[in-house]
């Protein structure tokens, strides 16, 4: 079998965890750490000392004492320090406590009563029980008498296994007195490298300072005992010794300051090194870093097709597929690696693993040496799979598989019309590419993650790759009953969708109507019936549009997935790539811009308005003396300000709603902003109307801003005025631009959506990682059951009805098929 | 249905479930939403997702639907009247109460008029407050405080007075207790209660009250009333009822699989630490989520064994992930070949 990575050979089967016990410690240990230094005057590491070369080296020149390998191949050994007097290990504090709360001090058994609570005598040598106290974070009272670390052990390694495992430990793998240190293992080197500044000298690792400060403290504390000292004095020593260990376990332990370095920066020790989202865990262990990727900006190309990705010569010249040599390939690989220009190979790799850069001396003996087995590393080329991904990675289809088309530039070019999966703009995304390396995930790629077959989400079954914005004004106007071509136009737009066969003339024996040209596009069996945007039917019926100007709804749904449901991914593939071109081109020809005079209203227009808002000014004020005079009437559940404060809100959002009809006639049913936002292409109504009639109320957290200066806003303001404009009406448009006061207010609203932005991107990134984390393991069975991966049944079957949600919305789009079959899902799942 | 139509084993439909319910959140809006008359800022959006995932003991705004039985269901009076009856009424809208620090007693007057609008009399309040050292005189009901003998006794005294003073003007002189705001609304021609408040075990203890018709949004309720089932279902409900207020398409299947997540235990388990993704059978797959060293000093105390069948173990001891295609193995058999020298992956 040709194989150009290394099978697995052994793999995890399960991973037991477990305490090690101080035999098992000096077990292992390669060496006993008894000098507090690592490395003599020469920069040699000391003998016993923490850089002992026994524990394995970091220096290139050296070679490990243990397995005689140099710091590339040994993987480092573990050592151990005795400590003279136990300590007790901070992280199990808390189960030394529940243990001997739970044991009996006199015979070592389990006392607990049925409540889980200690009883005044134990029931089995019927002797008084003492109370245990626990201060965090490592000592212990028996009747406020301190517990001693030693007497701790001394106390549960009395405790029979029997009795341990009723506690719910394992006594095989965690024995309640290993929970008490008499020896530390010591790290290996590898796990703590000293690091040689420029000036040469050397910097240690918060570890090693951590241990160098155990073994100072370990040995003056035995020195105090050989020398007889007072109790006194041990017992700091003790103490020292144990805030030692346990900042070495945890630095960030409750109660305790935590121990800093020289600087004053609190030291990473182990725990901080496993935790949260740079710790080990999160940020090297479940976060993987890969080869053969590339990263660039990416920018639109409407002409290549939605499943390719535009890559640059520069990209492609470095990144590499393996292709293994066959007998059959040899000669096109051989001439892949004689070649000197872009596609050709960079490296082979020889049978027995190793890789040869292709360099114009190793060419020629590479050539000669070549055999079936071998592997070529050739450069990217078209029609290479890859995957395309851009972060954040909020869904599935965030990542796609892309064929590779190699095109001049410096960026990623994508079709437009794949960018709502990612999310993706044009303004500096950038974004990464993969080279699979597989052929197995090659395949996975092509049959799973291409481009065409995610064209549904499989969020709500609906289509997520789809024309937008100019697209469908493309559309639009190409269907639109003005759009009529000459023979040349439309010849030119049917050429760049593909089709060559010109159809018979429609209009007065010699013009083409868009309609026609669209159907072109269309296969004959769709027949679809639809009400657009703007209130008219479109209709089309075997394949043929024969009424309407297609809109957002029909570009993006109603035609997309019926045309999906009844052809399936590569058909709409072709479909979107023919429609982008044909819309693009001829939305190219009728054009599309705004400009500044594209919002001026005419005076009626203009007198119309400002009646409104005097109206509306009327109205409020009318209120406010109201309120004032307390004949207001009161809204249930609500105070009489908030009455009036919600009242005024109606009017004012109302108010701005009816200018809407004034700028929709004033404008003219052909203004550019006004044909965009009424098919849905870009833009509501919303906007022309700021931008060209009145901005309206700002709005903080729903209501009025009402803050600033005593009883008012803004300091010219009265105070205490309730009206529009003195809470956050803005009466000017954008084009005309704001006063003072309105400017202020819209700044106001402006930055609490900025605010809220920000504050929901955080918090639904958590909901998210909290979702993805609870629910990763949920998976489809062959019966059609979910289950998690200890087998536990979610659901009998999925959903109910073990349907693919990508689905969910299609059936109805194809002619329903009721016949029950073998395969249903009733039957299946038996 | 078309087989094709059919999900595929080994699919990793939890995974496209979070997703599906995650990738909307950045879309969600902060807004609150208004109950007529019942409530206002009610969650909805994002921080009401992030509440029914939470599975918090009680919503920031409980709302209860309360459906009637026939008699009163289609008459407008006597629904109202109804309502009338369980709104809950406290000490503090009917009596003013005042605490007297220097004589270590709190004084509850009466306000006639304040009480005449829920009709409610003298007698009512004084059965209400139930206390010992109560004395009336007159309008006024005076309640002496009396702290528990300890070292601090003036502080404790003090401390005593406000607990005490706070607990009197809460107290419930008529209706249900948490029940407040009744509104009297109508659906498809048939009146209901909606109030703001959750307590619907004693909803139930009332003859009025349609038991099938009852509804709250707190979940929590729901299941220690009417159990898993109801509460699963509540659970979809309230999800897919804030996405379609926001209007974001979510297919059934995936909120149905949430909700089948969190509640195939038996009891409603929230997504956090302490629910779902905390009871994982997996220990690398629970440090690598939250916790790191409570959950490796447990394991190793417990001897815990890992057998890597999930996503994140895999992940981190670098094996293909057993899910979807990483499930199965490709065997290719070349026909020609006669014994078993079949290549595995």
């Amino acid at each position: 079998m040709l194989l150009h990575y290394t099978p697995v050979e052994e793999e995890i089967k399960q991973i037991k965890f477990g305490l090690y016990s101080p035999e098992m410690v000096r077990k292992m240990s390669r060496a006993k750490i008894t000098v507090p230094d690592t490395y003599d005057d020469e920069g040699y590491p000391i003998d016993g000392g923490l850089m002992d070369q026994r524990l394995g080296v970091i220096d290139p020149g050296l070679r490990c004492k243990t397995c005689g390998g140099t710091s590339r191949t040994c993987p480092g050994h573990f050592g151990h320090i005795e400590l003279v007097r136990p300590v007790i290990h901070v992280h199990f504090a808390k189960h030394i406590k529940n243990i001997l709360y739970a044991t009996c001090e006199h015979c070592h058994k389990v006392v607990l009563t049925k409540e889980g609570k200690r009883p005044k005598k134990c029931p089995y040598c019927k002797k008084e029980l003492g109370e245990i106290k626990f201060v965090k974070p490592t000592t212990f009272y028996l009747n406020n008498k301190e517990l001693m670390p030693t007497e701790i052990r001394e106390m549960l390694s009395k405790i029979p296994d029997s009795e341990v495992k009723k506690l719910g430990y394992d006594p095989l793998t965690a024995r309640p007195e290993w929970m008490v240190l008499t020896v530390l293992l010591v790290p290996p080197v590898k796990i703590r490298p000293s690091i040689t500044l420029e000036s040469g000298e050397k910097s240690e690792d918060d570890l090693t300072h951590k241990l160098v400060e155990i073994i100072r403290v370990n040995q003056k504390l035995e020195a105090n005992i050989a020398a007889g000292a007072p109790q006194l004095i041990i017992e700091d020593l003790w103490n020292l010794l144990q805030y030692h260990v346990t900042t070495y376990f945890d630095n960030e332990t409750a109660n305790i300051p935590p121990a800093r370095h020289r600087s004053g920066r609190p030291l990473k020790t182990l725990s901080q090194r496993l935790k949260g989202k740079e710790g080990r865990f999160r940020y090297n262990l479940s976060g993987k870093r890969v080869n053969f990727s590339a990263r660039t900006v990416i920018s639109p190309d409407p002409v290549i097709s939605i499943n390719e990705v535009g890559v640059p010569y520069e990209v492609a010249e470095e990144l590499t597929v393996p292709i293994p040599v066959t007998e059959w390939n040899m000669d096109e690989m051989k001439e892949l690696i004689k070649r000197k220009e872009y596609p050709r190979a960079l490296y082979v790799i020889r049978k027995d693993g190793v890789r040869i850069k292709i360099t114009d001396t190793s060419r020629d003996k590479v050539l000669e040496d070549i055999g079936v087995g071998w592997v070529v590393e050739r450069q990217l080329k078209d029609g290479d799979i890859v995957l395309f991904n851009r972060q954040p990675s909020l869904h599935r289809i965030s990542m796609m598989a892309h064929i590779v088309r190699v095109l001049p530039g410096k960026t990623f070019r994508i079709n437009p019309t794949v960018t709502p999966p990612y999310n993706a703009d044009f303004d500096g995304d950038e974004m990464n590419l993969h080279a699979l390396q597989l052929e197995e995930a090659r395949a996975e790629a092509r049959e799973l993650m291409i481009v065409e077959k995610q064209i549904l989400s499989p969020r709500h079954g609906r289509a997520i790759i789809k024309p937008s914005e100019d697209q469908v004004t493309g559309i639009y106007f190409l269907t639109r009953d003005d759009a009529i071509f000459t023979k040349e136009e439309a010849s030119k737009l049917l050429y760049i969708a593909g089709i060559t066969k010109l159809p018979r003339p429609d209009v007065d024996g010699k013009f083409y109507s868009g309609k026609l040209i669209f159907s072109l596009l269309l296969p004959d069996d769709i027949n679809v019936k639809y009400t657009s945007k703007m209130g008219e039917e479109v209709v089309i019926e075997k394949g043929v549009l024969k009424k309407g100007a297609v809109d957002s709804k029909g570009a993006e749904h109603a035609i997309l997935e019926v045309v999906f449901a009844k052809h399936g991914p590569e058909f709409t593939k072709w479909f979107l790539d023919s429609l982008t071109k044909m819309a693009l081109e001829a939305l190219a020809w009728r054009q599309i811009s705004v400009s500044l005079k594209d919002y001026v209203l005419d005076m009626k227009a203009k007198a119309k308005i400002k009646k409104l808002l005097e109206d509306m000014d009327r109205e409020i004020e009318n209120l406010i003396l109201k309120f004032k005079n307390k004949t207001l009437e009161r809204k249930p559940g609500m105070t009489l300000r908030e009455t009036l404060e919600t009242m005024i809100m109606n009017i004012t959002s109302r108010t701005r709603d009816a200018t809407g009809e004034i700028v929709r006639e004033s404008l003219g049913k052909e203004n550019p902003s006004i044909i965009m936002a009424s098919i849905g292409s870009r833009g509501s109504i919303l906007n022309a109307i700021q931008m060209s009639a009145v901005v309206g109320q700002q709005a903080i957290r729903n209501k009025r801003p009402n803050r600033g200066y005593y009883k008012r806003n803004l300091p010219f303001f009265r105070k205490g005025a309730l009206t529009a404009r003195e809470k956050g009406f803005v009466y000017s448009c954008f084009s005309k631009g704001l006063e003072v006061d309105e400017f202020f207010h819209h700044a106001m609203a402006g930055r609490e959506s900025i605010v809220n932005t920000a504050i929901r991107t955080a918090r639904s990134g958590y909901m998210q990682r909290r979702l993805i984390n609870a629910m990763q393991d949920f998976i489809v069975m062959e019966d059609f059951t979910v289950r998690d991966s200890g087998g536990r049944i979610i659901q009998f079957i999925y959903g109910g009805d073990a349907r693919d949600p990508i689905f969910s919305a299609i059936e109805s789009k194809e002619e329903f098929d009721e016949s029950p079959r073998e395969d249903d899902v009733d039957t299946a799942s038996r | 249905m078309k087989r094709k139509y059919r999900i595929s084993p080994g699919e990793a439909v939890g995974i496209v479930a979070a997703q599906s319910l995650g990738e909307p959140g950045t879309q969600m809006t902060m807004r609150t939403f208004h109950y007529a008359g019942v409530a206002e800022h009610v969650p909805t959006g994002l921080p009401r997702v992030i509440e029914l995932v939470d599975v918090r003991k009680r919503p920031k705004k409980p709302i209860v639907d309360i459906g009637l039985k026939k008699e009163l269901c289609k008459d407008r009076k006597k629904a109202e009247e109804f309502a009338y009856k369980i709104e809950a009424v406290s000490v503090e809208e009917i009596a003013n109460v005042y605490e007297v620090m220097r004589d270590k007693k709190i004084i509850v007057e009466f306000d006639r008029n304040a009480a005449e609008i829920y009709k409610i009399d003298f007698e009512m309040l004084n059965k209400a407050l139930r206390f010992k050292n109560k004395k009336v005189e007159g309008d006024k009901i005076i309640i002496e405080v009396k702290a528990k003998k300890s070292k601090d006794k003036k502080r404790n005294e003090t401390k005593a007075l406000r607990r005490l003073y706070n607990k009197i003007k809460k107290k419930v002189v008529k209706g249900i207790e948490g029940i407040t705001k009744a509104v009297v609304v109508e659906k498809d021609g048939e009146y209901f209660i909606r109030a703001s408040g959750d307590n619907i075990k004693a909803l139930l203890k009332f003859e009025e009250v349609d038991p099938s018709k009852i509804y709250t949004n707190n979940i929590k309720m729901i299941e220690e009333v009417f159990g898993i089932e109801a509460a699963r279902n509540a659970l979809v409900r309230e999800l897919k009822q804030v996405m379609d207020m926001q209007g974001l398409t979510v297919d059934i299947r995936h909120i149905m699989l949430l909700a089948d997540g969190m509640c195939f235990s038996g009891t409603v388990k929230n997504v956090g630490r302490h629910g779902l993704a905390g009871s994982k059978a997996s220990v690398l797959a629970r440090a690598a989520f939250e916790e790191t060293i409570k959950h490796l000093t447990e394991a190793a105390t417990k001897g815990e064994v890992d057998r890597l069948m999930g996503v994140s173990e895999n992940i981190i001891v670098g094996k293909t992930v057993p899910i979807g295609t990483g499930r199965v193995i490709l065997e290719y058999k070349p026909e020609k070949v006669k014994n078993k020298k079949h290549s595995k992956k």
